[in-house]
């Protein structure tokens, strides 16, 4: 078991590079599925055909098929002819997961949209708001809230996702997992570290996420803020006022 | 255009990919089966009111469901060797999905109303009688679209078995990529295979979910 821990530690500075390569896909990844969830998601509400057509197209296009058949079509068939664009392995593991998980989250900001009440847009119509600003500063604020804790879910499916990329030669935390295996020829060892490595590193994300969810409910006036969540003494709330 | 696609190719890839996705549907049908009796399993064992029970399979699904099913699946392929593959990729599938069905039947458990659980108390129903008869039937009503969902989403899933040696879809198409250096047609076909499978499908779960809704 020493042996082991000895290598583990001998090993630290690659299991370094691939918790980093590992972070790069995860918010690579995300910032681009977000990107291309409102796009799209804004799209397929659209009221012209021309933006609303395409953008359930892709939509459907990336949820239906594979993440895994995305990421080896972006690699291998690619820098084929006719297309002669080679990536690098690493944009092509964050645009693939973009991609995917940008399909299955533009279907989260549809939704998240679509349940902010009508009277809200009624109001904004109402004020002469004018589209942008309507979405803006009315609508967006309050779908938000609704859009995190699926966001969340999804966040975690895409660092799920990521481990395919020590299969396009890149070298992350399930690389990293390959290495110690051989580094210590104990199966259940190096895969109880490289599990809980990922495990970690996706409650962190889960930690992150309540965070920010806290503070976009708090912010259309829904539960404390994230300073009173944060705060070592409990918040006094007019319960605990009454009996003291 | 010769070079960009080949239809002497894609009909040569086709009958593998036939193949595979045969071994695709077996995989999903299997591993959902699982899924579906472990995940009620589980959402039922976690509502005990014995935390020494709670806690660890708590702790079990949580760790399942935020690692990585592709680390699962090698892992568990090089722990039991004397399995195949394939029986091995069933069982993880199960599992990890086992832990995301358990959320929805907690779900559908929560939904049925406090009124039956009291009404079961009134009529001196023993507990698994209860279950039985009163709530697991109108909770499963509840979780149908959610199992559909989940069904697709692993049908998705199933090219994770590639990297186990199982020769699905997938690996059906690399393979021959591989061999005759034409990636095009085998990957693109795979691709549009699992569309065409998933698609109709993800419509008819979502009618179901109209329906019940």
């Amino acid at each position: 078991m020493s042996d082991n821990v000895q290598k583990l530690v001998d090993l630290l500075p690659q299991l370094g590079e691939g918790i980093l390569v590992t972070l790069q896909l995860t918010i690579a990844g995300a910032v681009l599925a977000l990107i291309i969830a409102f796009i799209l998601g804004l799209g397929s509400r659209a009221r012209t055909r021309w933006a609303r057509v395409p953008s359930r197209v892709v939509v459907e296009f990336f949820r239906g098929t594979s993440l895994v058949v995305q990421i080896f079509w972006l690699y291998y068939v690619l820098p084929l002819p006719p297309f002669y664009v080679e990536l690098d392995p690493l944009a092509c593991g964050i645009i693939a997961l973009g991609l995917n998980y940008g399909a299955y989250a533009a279907e989260v900001v549809r939704g998240s949209i679509n349940s902010v009440p009508t009277g809200q847009w009624e109001a904004a119509t109402a004020l002469d708001l004018g589209g942008v600003h309507r979405l803006r500063r009315v609508i967006l604020p309050q779908a938000w809230p609704l859009m995190m804790p699926m966001f969340t879910n999804l966040l975690i499916q895409l660092v799920k996702g990521s481990a395919l990329a020590a299969y396009i030669t890149l070298h992350d935390i399930n690389f990293f997992i390959g290495e110690l295996r051989k580094g210590t020829t104990d199966t259940v060892f190096a895969y109880t570290v490289g599990l809980l490595l990922y495990f970690v590193f996706a409650y962190a994300l889960t930690l992150l996420m309540n965070a920010l969810e806290a503070r976009a409910k708090h912010k259309v006036g829904q539960g404390p803020s994230l300073r009173e969540v944060l705060r070592l003494t409990p918040a006094r709330t007019a319960g605990t006022e009454v009996r003291s | 255009m010769n070079d960009f696609w080949s239809w002497d190719h894609a009909a040569a890839v086709f009958p593998d990919l036939i193949k595979g996705l045969g071994i695709t549907v077996l995989a999903t049908v299997v591993g959902m089966i699982i899924a579906a009796v472990l995940g009620l399993v589980v959402a039922i064992v976690r509502r005990s009111r014995v935390r020494t029970v709670t806690m660890p399979v708590g702790f079990l699904v949580e760790f399942i469901r935020s690692t990585p099913l592709l680390v699962q699946l090698v892992f568990a392929n090089l722990m039991f060797t004397q399995f195949p593959s394939l029986a091995v990729g069933c069982v993880v599938l199960g599992i990890h999905y086992a832990t995301y069905m358990s959320e929805v039947y907690r779900a559908g458990i929560d939904a049925v109303p406090g009124g039956q659980w009291e009404a079961a108390v009134a009529l001196d129903l023993p507990r698994s009688r209860t279950w039985r008869a009163v709530i697991l039937p109108q909770a499963i009503r509840n979780t149908l679209p959610g199992l559909g969902n989940y069904a697709i989403s692993m049908f998705k899933e199933t090219p994770f078995l590639a990297f186990i040696y199982v020769v699905e879809m997938y690996a059906a198409a690399q393979a021959y990529g591989g061999a005759n250096f034409r990636y095009i047609e085998a990957i693109t076909l795979a691709g549009l295979l699992f569309l065409l499978v998933s698609y109709p499908t993800s419509l008819l779960v979502r009618r179901m979910e109209n329906r019940l809704a």
